[in-house]
């Protein structure tokens, strides 16, 4: 059987799949066992208690999904009474999503974070719903070196910088977190969007804009995971419209190491489970030996004819 | 992969076969599906996440959360009580039996019935009665009284009536077309119900309107009571956290999820919408 077993600088994961973070909660563990599956991330954490969004704070499109939730958090001192204890069961690494609106705010709640029971921290500097017009700090590299640099000086545990779709500079972005010492990137957080109601002439959602997830989503993160990948020697985690274990080699295969499964849990709570069990009979079928030989495997160098037809087509 | 044999699940994902999924009146549809007997360890009140199948151009993309109108866990039964509204219901209508239907549950946080509670009353409006119909039928399995306050736009909307009535519980109909499910006349019933047999606790479900009579009631009587509440879902299990509603509770104002510390919440928590 292949060996599914994935490192990420200095964490092991029993595999590569695990949650995104903000549709993943204890709540889960209702449905099946949480240690099947290679991480656990949390909802992004915040300093003090956030109410969140006003309502609708989703709505559909076609074959995808908008939110507009505004990461409501009980705060920082409720997660490490309440939450945090609930992971210590589980030999799956905890990774924590932290958020704040400075580089400053950012770093002092890292510091609160980073204790025992807490394998990495996952810098949400990407979030679309939680400052005006979706702006955030991994928008431009150099609102994205500031708060990496602050936040390596305080804690010695892994960060994971989350970048979002939002930004035209993709590679810069993703080389300015990794010059700030981030050790892995999580590629990527939701598009910023928008969908109107024709009839009420009203937005869909509470908050005017949200972001975009589920299938529309996965060729511009995958995209985006590939650039990466290119650009930085730090791992790569892909995220976006992951619903199969189809998906998840197409990641591998761009570039990324692991992967994160998000929207595709809402409507199948065990489809990271699926998707487990179906990247072990694809690799087994394929005769591969371990999941990291399809990491960067990509054969870009080949892909020159298509381009030539691109550029013919009319 | 090897599941861990200590692990039980407590919410559960089956595919369920359509027994049947007939008209009852208007856009009221009734679904029976035969479903194992580990997804119906139900409460009155609990719904279930469904996967509504796509239908021509009708392609739900989210799972749509429905309040159980049935369980039996002898028969082997599940059933649905549905209006058709909009994309998922549509996918539900056009399930033809023989066919599958993916669920997901139970879940929430259903309708309390203390040991103390000897009379319900139960008031509802249109499909919201489908909502309170397994509290009835919980109400007959612990030998309590039920009255249904069962309202419509017509009396060919009153479809539970039966079900109600062949629970065991005394009914009383009020529809808009007879002129007799005005708030005034509703607040007369009830309070009629308060002064003779006694009322030891009010349900309800989804209307606003209705929420605000038990409410009123509330201020005069101290009669404790339980709303059904509805909320656009995406997980379904509390993770998303899209599916909040605001409370009122020690003076301050709250939001709690509906899927997760709902959907049946205290009438006198609630905040009319």
């Amino acid at each position: 059987m292949v060996n599914l077993t994935t490192r990420l600088g200095a964490l092991t994961l029993r595999n590569p799949i695990m949650p995104a973070s903000g549709t993943f909660s204890e709540e889960l563990g209702d449905v099946f066992d949480l240690d099947l599956i290679g991480a656990h991330v949390t909802k992004t954490i915040t300093a003090g208690i956030r109410g969140g969004n006003p309502t609708p704070r989703v709505c559909e499109v076609r074959g995808s999904m908008l939110n507009s939730i505004g990461i409501p958090c009980k705060g920082v001192a409720y997660f490490l009474d309440n939450v945090l204890p609930f992971y210590a069961r589980f030999d799956a690494p905890l990774v924590v999503s932290i958020s704040a609106d400075t580089a400053d705010d950012f770093a002092r709640l890292c510091e609160q974070v980073a204790v025992k029971g807490v394998a990495a921290i996952e810098a949400n500097i990407s979030c679309p719903n939680i400052e005006a017009d979706g702006k955030a700090f991994a928008i431009r590299p150099s609102t994205t070196r500031d708060v990496m640099i602050k936040l390596r000086q305080t804690t010695d545990l892994p960060i994971w910088a989350k970048l979002t779709p939002n930004t035209g500079e993709t590679p810069e972005v993703a080389q300015a977190a990794e010059d700030a010492g981030a050790d892995a990137l999580v590629v990527a957080n939701t598009a910023l969007a928008m969908a109107i109601d024709i009839r009420t002439r009203k937005p869909k959602l509470g908050n005017l804009m949200g972001g975009l997830s589920g299938p529309a989503l996965k060729p511009i993160a995958l995209r985006m995971a590939y650039q990466c990948a290119k650009a930085v020697r730090i791992p790569v985690i892909g995220c976006g419209g992951i619903d199969s274990a189809e998906d998840v080699i197409e990641y591998l295969i761009a570039g990324a190491s692991a992967v994160q499964v998000g929207t595709a849990t809402f409507i199948d709570p065990l489809a990271m489970l699926r998707i487990i069990d179906d990247l072990v009979l694809w690799c087994d079928g394929e005769g591969i030996a371990d999941i990291s030989d399809l990491v960067g495997s990509v054969r870009d160098g080949e892909a020159a004819d298509s381009v030539v037809f691109m550029e013919a087509a009319p | 992969m090897s599941v861990d044999s200590k692990y039980s699940p407590n919410v559960h994902e089956a595919d369920c076969l359509v027994l049947s999924n007939e008209t009852l009146s208007g856009d009221y549809r009734l679904m029976i599906l035969r479903a194992p007997v580990r997804i119906l360890d139900c409460a009155p009140g609990q719904f279930f996440h469904l996967l509504c199948p796509s239908h021509g151009p009708n392609q739900p993309y989210l799972r749509r959360p429905m309040s159980i109108y049935g369980y039996d866990m002898a028969r082997e039964e599940l059933q649905f009580l549905y209006k058709v509204t909009g994309e998922g219901t549509r996918g539900l209508a056009s399930l033809l039996p023989g066919q599958s239907l993916n669920v997901l549950g139970p879940l929430g946080r259903g309708f309390t019935i203390r040991d103390d509670w000897q009379n319900l009353l139960l008031v509802a409006r249109g499909v919201g009665l489908a909502t309170l119909a397994p509290l009835a039928q919980e109400a007959r399995r612990l030998g309590r009284n039920l009255t249904a306050i069962c309202s419509a736009r017509a009396p060919e909307y009153l479809m539970s009536v039966d079900h109600f009535t062949g629970l065991g519980a005394r009914v009383i109909t009020v529809t808009d077309t007879e002129g007799t499910s005005g708030i005034d006349n509703m607040r007369r019933i009830i309070e009629g119900e308060i002064a003779g047999q006694g009322v030891d606790a009010m349900y309800t479900c989804g209307s606003n309107r209705l929420l605000t009579l038990l409410q009123a009631v509330q201020g005069e009587h101290a009669i404790p009571g339980e709303i059904a509440l509805e909320q656009q879902m995406a997980c379904g299990l509390g993770m998303c956290q899209c599916c909040v509603r605001s409370f009122r509770r020690e003076g301050r104002i709250i939001h709690e999820r509906v899927c997760r510390e709902g959907p049946v919440f205290d009438i006198a928590e609630a905040m009319a919408w």
